[in-house]
Parts: C-alpha cells; sequence; structure tokens
C-alpha cells in the first residue's frame, strides 16, 4: 500500500492552508473559500476510492456477501 | 516485520494530524487519519488471511456445522467494520454518529445471530425429557 499517499495529503492540507490565508489578506476571500473546497473534494474523491478498496477486501476475507 | 511499519506509519500520521489541526485544517486531519487506518489495515492484510483459512480447515476437520463459523467470520467482519466507522466519526468529535453505527451493528449481528440460537433452543428442547 502506498505509505506516501498519507504524506501526500497532508501535504495539500498545508499548501492549501497557506494558500488560504495568501488569498485573505489579498483580499479575495471567496476565492480563497472555493479553492479551499476544491481541494477537500478532490482529497475525499480519491479516499473514498480507498474506502471502496477496503470494504471489498473486507467483503472477500469475511465472506460478508 | 510489519509491526515496525505498522507503528512507524502511526506514529507519523499523528505528528501529521497535529500539525493540520494546529493549523485548524482539521477536515484534511480527519482524512488523513482515515486513510492510515486503510493504509494500516492492507499493511494486516494477509496476515488476517491466514488466519482466516487456518481456522477454516479446522473447523472443516473437527466436522462442526460449518454454517455456524462463516456466521461467526461475517459477525467480527461486521464488528471491525462497524469500530472503524464509529471510531472515525467519533474522533471527528460526531458522538451521535458514531452510536448509531453502532446501533446499526448490533441489530444486523443480531439477525445473523438467530439461527444460531434458534438451533441451541431446539437442541435444548429435544434433550429434555
Amino acid at each position: 500500500m502506498n505509505i506516501d499517499l498519507i504524506f501526500k495529503i497532508a501535504s495539500i492540507g498545508i499548501l492549501l492552508g497557506i494558500l488560504h490565508i495568501v488569498l485573505d489578506k489579498a483580499g479575495k476571500e471567496e476565492f480563497a473559500h472555493i479553492v479551499n473546497l476544491v481541494g477537500v473534494i478532490i482529497v475525499f474523491t480519491v479516499v473514498i476510492g480507498l474506502i471502496s478498496k477496503l470494504f471489498n477486501s473486507i467483503k472477500t476475507i469475511f465472506q460478508l456477501y | 516485520m510489519e509491526i515496525l511499519q505498522i507503528v512507524g506509519v502511526g506514529i507519523v500520521a499523528t505528528v501529521l494530524i497535529v500539525l493540520l489541526r494546529q493549523s485548524n485544517r482539521s477536515e484534511y486531519a480527519l482524512l488523513v487519519s482515515l486513510v492510515t487506518g486503510i493504509i494500516i489495515f492492507t499493511l494486516i492484510l494477509n496476515k488476517l488471511k491466514y488466519v482466516v483459512e487456518v481456522l477454516n480447515q479446522l473447523v472443516r476437520s473437527t466436522g462442526v456445522e460449518f454454517a455456524y463459523f462463516t456466521t461467526i467470520l461475517k459477525i467480527i467482519g461486521i464488528a471491525y467494520i462497524v469500530e472503524f466507522g464509529a471510531q472515525i466519526s467519533r474522533d471527528a468529535g460526531e458522538n451521535a454518529i458514531a452510536s448509531k453505527i453502532e446501533l446499526g451493528g448490533k441489530v444486523i449481528m443480531m439477525v445473523l445471530a438467530l439461527p444460531i440460537l434458534l438451533a441451541l433452543m431446539d437442541l435444548v428442547v429435544k434433550i429434555l425429557p
């Protein structure tokens, strides 16, 4: 399993946090919120793919059909 | 050794989560803890599969009714998934959702365990004079 996924998600979170602050200071609050929303959506789709893979593997192991 | 990997991933993820929470990005902290849980589970996946296979052979060799064992396996799987989901939502501070998930899990486990209970009742009735 790719352990570097944890670092990717954490780095995306931190970078978007900084971007949020920069955009706030630049006076574009609504744009900052949109960027934050898009970031969360992208990371969440990746995580949902992982969750579905986890549930499939659990189904096969425990014969939970 | 898998255990070193598991502990290493856990500690690194915890540090990252604290960092994310400190810069008030708690949605990413939740996502990182979710991904860490999944990664740790996939690390132990093969070991778990091996244990389940050995148990399968054991039950098959003793001639016990095999349906009971598959039910036990299902209940263990459900227990793990319920605990996984409830703990994630409890970490995020949503205790209400966590208890709802656990309630659903308990009901499903009860439904699965009923056939065994009925079989036990029949057995007891047969034994009594």
